[in-house]
């Protein structure tokens, strides 16, 4: 802890959140529950083809309907738009992206583009109506496979000509050729393929939106259960011409995002547009069968990876080559997802100026695609991780072993990555070591000895992965080098009330990371207040205007550090106050559990709240010095942080049915200091839980014509607690150096980790039987096919 | 048709649409919108209440099924001085939550469990909430919540 | 999410149930526990014009002792099947496979006879009454009739029983101490089977139910026959799929369906025999 004497202690507990009574007793309000007295409500007619021609949109049926108030084509409301709906990350200059409305125009392609929609007055009325809307359609030949879509055989959007929408390369080389040489003259390289699929972020709480019109003042309010009010509220006044100041965007109780509500969606531009047009509040509810084909969906990937190694395994060079699914229409940040992976393909470990990565990314007939949990992380850990266990096969030596000859040494830290990014600190070791213990690695590998013998039912595989989360999106500087269209900075007031409470404004946009318990214990940390005595404020553009909201593991360690920054101004200006009341010069005050202090003169002292009531009457101020105890701070932190871990995985599996019994999950993950031990491995639970869904269980399907399989949680699945295991938690604590909290990102660890954990430990446990991989999600009938193969297609 | 529905210990009569779910009868018509929805095919759980001291999912009941029953909703829960319910306090006390939109439902199936099955094993409370999703947790400190709960 | 609009009447009787069923023709259907039915209003799969309610039927829950058999009302619940001490001790194996319909939530309001007649051939009741050679009554405007189980299934979703019929009861054998295994495979644990086997032995006598391996429920014969002539679990269980005609979905092609059925047909014989 880099904090100094003026610690309360209140960092570092487990405090119980004061998030909980209200979503415990059913008081708080998600936007589906706000009453909105005379609101239309909004449904939307989805194409029922992956890719269509709109021939007619025949209205009047469904217009003439009981209770409806009206029915609009595409192009019904081609005027409601000063521009198409936006992509903020145009990753490079000549890329592709297709036009993109809220309703689609002339061309539907995806299931669940929205064609049409219904004004009425209940949400029953509105949905009768959708049966009645005449569509005739022409259907085309939709795109479904990626390497398909990469032939341009078919194009799906006329006016870009092809289904490219962009390449972006890294390559990093001492000297040129250096990437072709490591592979001429390695000792040993692997190369492997593999297949992200597709997955639906599936956060519990469907989306949903009101706009609620002033007609009179022309202002607009705009509720949404988005985990972005901010980037929301200027997309949404760029994309519909509506001055940015008379637009006001809340996201009231938010259940759950994971990168699913990181964006500007279609029903939020139409309720707010059909607001504008009717003086009406508008309001829409997502149902789930709706979701899982309208809201974005993650992952996507096909992956190429190559490693080089020298004669003791470490590393000499790395090539990737991806091929991105961006879906039909590229969302907020749908290109930028794969880049985030790239600076992740190293992993942990030390690799020479040797690094060749391409990324082409295509359109597809499908759901767009956009960041979810970890957003080209975990695609990369789970990239690098694989090949790591594959070049141990090949060499012949244990996983764990081959790691640790590759890691970044504790004492190259802060260390320049090839990429030229610098890794603030690390203990990759210390890490991987606690979770050898915890797992009891060197016993189960004495038990895999007598178990997997020869015509074993049971077999019992362990999975390591270690990883880097890049988080803390971050220096605007690097962000602007990936031509992102917005900066990593956050934003942060804190107010001391005449009573000395406290009044915590901050940018960060929580929907259930617990961001208000959090961040009360920073502020009574640094003021010496109790965190009861702290209110958090946040999520409404009305009452904090500047901010750039919650994705990316970003909020701590740049909201947080924000937070701690405004109270050292704070302190600073209290300090002046008191230093004039108490007669003594600022510089000789101290400043401690929350009382001002003459160093050496323990009697000469002035409590924070004595400050903040002559702060407020500002009878007795020094000159100059404004009234009140007020402090804004924005803060744009000089790196990226970069937590890291390793997780271990013990599985057991069935080899007659495939099925794979999780026994034990170890997570062993490095966030620097933690503010809250409780919420930290919350996290890490729910993390973990998603990343081992992707590899057992979850993948959006589509037939070959583009007909979502899995369009429902009957087939979507999304596991429950029956099935999956118990996390066990341990954590190392390297504070980061570059933010005074010494507090890293936590909240995609997880999820970047447990994926390969989980396959490495499968095919651990079945190498014995010839199997070198396995796809995902590891289903039983996918493991049962793989072993089959493996056995020449016998059991 | 006319229905009437003691919630919360309330009785409500009111006239509703035979298609009426009692999710939307509890949430639209009553104004109890604790009770969440989370999908349409009766699998997540988020819409769970008690009929007749069961759990129940209350997106795949008609209201007018319900006519004539008692039903426990989440706002039924604590006491009327504010006390949370022995579940409520063992989620709080457990970090059993995180967004909360699971949660109404969670609490609801877990306290029907434990009233099935008062000392259950952490596989018997991972089994019984086979029909409640979350997706924060990952369910962890919900099961650990379940089992402080049966404990005290 | 919002069913279709619909004409709701409410049965206090069977009889008026089949006078009712008979009056609204084929646009009408009952509900029972609503659990099968419900849902697929909600997506709007079905869209009845009449539903008429018989879940008020209350003399249609009951499990009864009918001397070589067990009487069960069409309208008895899941978890009243599950948790019957009548069942546990003369039918286990019904009370244990209704332990694992749906969950908790969709148990407390299901009901076996609606899970019957919806005759869902992935639903786990079907093929354990089948395999346990149960009768089913049904009633309708010219009175009761019996349907053996293995009559009863005629396809997906679709049964023995006439438009204007009910299903009133289920006879179910006693398995007079025979051994018993239900195996459930899925992915998770609220789903349908991927593939089920109910299986019951006594001696060289067995029983042998599948879920999910055809459009009904299959009553596994060749099995019995095999066990009959004395053949092992092992080599039995070669012959599961042949009276099956299973179809890939989402979760299983048919080549691992029909190895499922044979692998856990020879576990549940195994535990059954042991």
């Amino acid at each position: 802890m880099t904090m100094t004497d003026d610690t309360t202690g209140v960092l570092g507990q487990r405090l119980l959140r004061r998030e909980d009574p209200a979503l415990l007793t059913g008081e708080a309000r998600y936007t589906s529950d706000l009453p909105i007295p005379g609101a239309l409500h909004l449904a939307v007619l989805r194409s029922p083809y992956a890719r269509a021609r709109i021939l007619s949109v025949d209205t009047s049926a469904a217009a003439a309907m009981p209770g409806v108030t009206a029915v609009f084509s595409g192009a019904d409301l081609a005027d409601a738009w000063a521009g198409p709906m936006p992509c903020a990350w145009p990753v490079t200059e000549d890329m592709k992206s297709p036009t993109h409305y809220p309703l689609a125009v002339g061309q539907a392609n995806y299931v669940g583009d929205g064609v049409a929609c219904v004004l009425a007055t209940s949400a029953t009325a509105a949905r009768d109506a959708l049966d009645a809307i005449e569509v005739e359609y022409e259907p085309l030949e939709a795109v479904i496979d990626l390497e398909d879509a990469l032939s341009d055989r078919v194009v799906i959007h006329d006016e870009i000509g092809t289904n490219r929408s962009y390449t972006w390369d890294l390559k990093i080389e001492e000297s040129e050729g250096q990437v072709d040489r490591a592979f001429a003259d390695a000792a040993y390289s692997v190369k492997a393929r593999y297949i992200q699929q597709r997955l639906i972020p599936a956060a519990m709480e469907p989306r949903a939106v009101a706009a609620i019109p002033q007609p009179f003042g022309g202002d607009m309010t705009l509720y949404s259960a988005t985990q972005v009010p901010h980037i929301l509220k200027v997309m949404t006044a760029l994309t519909l011409g509506i001055p940015e100041h008379q637009l006001r965007v809340v996201a009231p109780a938010v259940g759950g995002g994971f990168g699913s509500k990181l964006n500007v969606y279609a029903e939020e531009l139409l309720c707010v547009a059909l607001a504008k047009r009717t003086g009406s509040p508008v309001r829409w509810t997502e149902t789930r069968s709706e979701g899982n084909q309208a809201t974005i969906h993650g992952r996507g990937q096909i992956q190429d990876i190559e490693l080089a190694a020298d004669s003791d395994g470490r590393l000499t060079a790395v090539r990737v080559r991806l091929i991105g699914d961006m879906g039909a229409y590229l969302q907020l940040v749908t290109p930028g997802v794969p880049l985030l992976g790239a600076f992740l393909y190293a992993g942990v470990y030390e690799l020479p100026k040797a690094y060749d990565f391409s990324c082409t990314s295509v359109f597809t007939n499908m759901t767009p695609t956009d960041a979810y949990r970890g957003a080209g992380r975990p695609e990369a850990t789970y990239a690098i991780e694989r090949a790591m266990d594959t070049l141990a096969a090949e060499i012949g030596i244990d996983p764990l072993e081959l790691r640790r000859r590759n890691f970044i040494p504790t004492e190259a830290y802060p260390y320049e990555a090839m990429t030229g990014l610098v890794y603030d600190s690390g203990d990759h070791d210390r890490a991987a070591t606690l979770a050898a213990e915890m797992i009891d690695y060197a016993g189960v590998r004495a038990r895999q000895e007598s178990q997997n013998v020869p015509g074993a039912a049971k077999r019992l595989g362990i999975g390591v992965s270690t990883y880097f989360e890049m988080c803390g999106l971050a220096p605007s500087r690097v962000l602007a080098s990936l031509n992102y269209g917005a900066g990593g900075w956050e934003a942060a007031t804190v107010r001391v009330l005449p009573t000395n409470k406290i009044q915590v404004v901050t940018g960060t946009a929580p929907h259930g990371q617990g961001h208000e318990t959090a961040w009360s214990m920073i502020v009574a940390e640094k003021m010496g207040v109790s965190p009861d005595d702290v209110d958090v404020l946040h999520s409404d553009t009305a009452i904090a205007p500047l901010g750039l909201d919650t994705y990316g593991s970003r909020s701590l360690s740049v909201g947080g550090v924000a937070i701690a920054m405004a109270c050292d101004k704070v302190i600073d200006k209290a300090k002046q106050i008191a230093a004039h009341q108490l007669e003594a010069n600022p510089d000789d005050l101290e400043f401690s559990g929350g009382e001002f202090r003459v160093a050496g003169s323990p009697d000469r002292a002035m409590p924070l709240a004595a400050v903040a009531f002559e702060a407020f009457t500002a009878h007795n101020l020094p000159d100059g010095l404004e009234p009140n105890l007020e402090a804004h701070t924005t803060y744009d932190p000089p790196n990226f942080s970069w937590p890291f871990g390793t997780h271990m995985c013990l599985v057991e599996v069935d080899t007659e049915t495939g099925e794979v019994d999780v026994l034990k999950y170890v997570a062993v993950d490095d966030c620097g200091n933690q503010v809250n031990p409780l919420i930290v491995d919350g996290q890490v639970h729910g993390g973990v839980v998603q990343g081992l869904a992707q590899a057992l269980f979850e993948e959006a399907v589509y037939d070959a014509d583009g007909n979502l399989q899995t369009s429902t949680l009957a087939e979507y699945l999304v596991p429950a607690a029956s099935d999956v295991p118990a996390i066990e938690t341990g954590h190392t604590i390297t504070p980061s150096p570059t933010n005074q909290l010494g507090v890293k990102g936590i909240g995609e660890a997880g999820t970047i980790a447990s994926t390969p954990a989980v396959i490495n430990a499968i095919v651990d446990a079945l190498s014995g039987l010839g199997v070198r991989d396995v796809p995902m999600p590891a289903s039983p009938n996918t493991v049962w096919r793989a072993i089959n193969e493996a056995q020449g297609g016998q059991q | 048709m006319e229905i009437t529905v003691t919630i919360n210990g309330k009785s409500h009569t009111a006239e509703v649409e035979p298609r009426t779910l009692l999710v939307q009868f509890i949430r639209e018509q009553v104004g109890l919108t604790g009770t969440n929805i989370g999908c349409d095919t009766s699998s997540c759980g988020a819409c769970s209440v008690h009929v007749d001291g069961e759990a129940a999912k209350s997106c795949t009941l008609l209201a007018v099924q319900a006519d004539g029953c008692s039903i426990t909703t989440i706002e039924g829960m604590a006491s009327a001085d504010g006390t949370l319910h022995p579940m409520q306090q063992a989620f709080m006390e457990n970090h059993g939550l995180q967004c909360g939109y699971c949660t109404p439902g969670m609490v609801m199936a877990a306290t029907s469990l434990l009233a099935e099955n008062p000392n259950p094993t952490e596989e018997e409370v991972r089994i019984g909430l086979e029909g409640n999703l979350c997706r924060c947790t990952g369910y962890h400190n919900i099961v650990q919540s379940v089992l402080a709960c049966a404990k005290s | 999410m919002i069913p279709a609009a619909f004409d709701y009447v409410r049965a206090g009787s069977a009889a008026e149930a089949i006078q009712l069923i008979g009056q609204y023709g084929d646009e009408a259907k009952f509900l029972a526990g609503g659990h099968s039915l419900v849902p697929a209003m909600k997506l709007r799969l079905a869209q009845p014009t009449v539903l008429v309610d018989i879940g008020r039927v209350s003399d249609l829950s009951y499990i009864r002792d009918g001397g070589d058999h067990i009487a069960i009302g069409a309208l008895t619940r899941h978890m009243d099947v599950e948790k019957s001490p009548v069942l546990a001790e003369h039918v286990p194996l019904l009370a244990h496979a209704a332990g694992h319909v749906g969950d908790p939530q969709v148990r407390h309001r299901g009901t076996i006879g609606g899970s019957l007649a919806h005759a869902d051939p992935a639903s786990d009741l079907p093929a354990t009454t089948l395999a346990l050679g149960a009768t089913y009554v049904a009633e309708g405007p010219n009175g009761t009739r019996e349907i053996a189980a293995a009559d009863f299934y005629q396809g997906y979703f679709t049964s023995a029983l006439a438009p204007d019929e009910m299903l009133t009861e289920i006879r179910v054998p006693k398995m007079g101490g025979a051994g018993w295994s239900f195996q459930k495979f899925n992915r998770r644990a609220q789903d349908w089977a991927i593939v089920g086997v109910a299986a019951w032995q006594r001696g060289s006598e067995c029983g042998v139910g599948l879920v999910n391996m055809a459009s009904t429920p299959v009553l596994a014969s060749s099995v019995a026959a095999a066990i009959a002539g004395g053949a092992s679990a092992a080599d039995a269980a070669e012959a599961a799929a042949a009276e099956a005609d299973p179809q890939a979905d989402l979760n299983a092609s048919v080549e691992y369906r029909v190895h499922l059925a044979k692998v856990l047909t020879r576990r549940a014989l195994q535990a059954a025999a042991g």
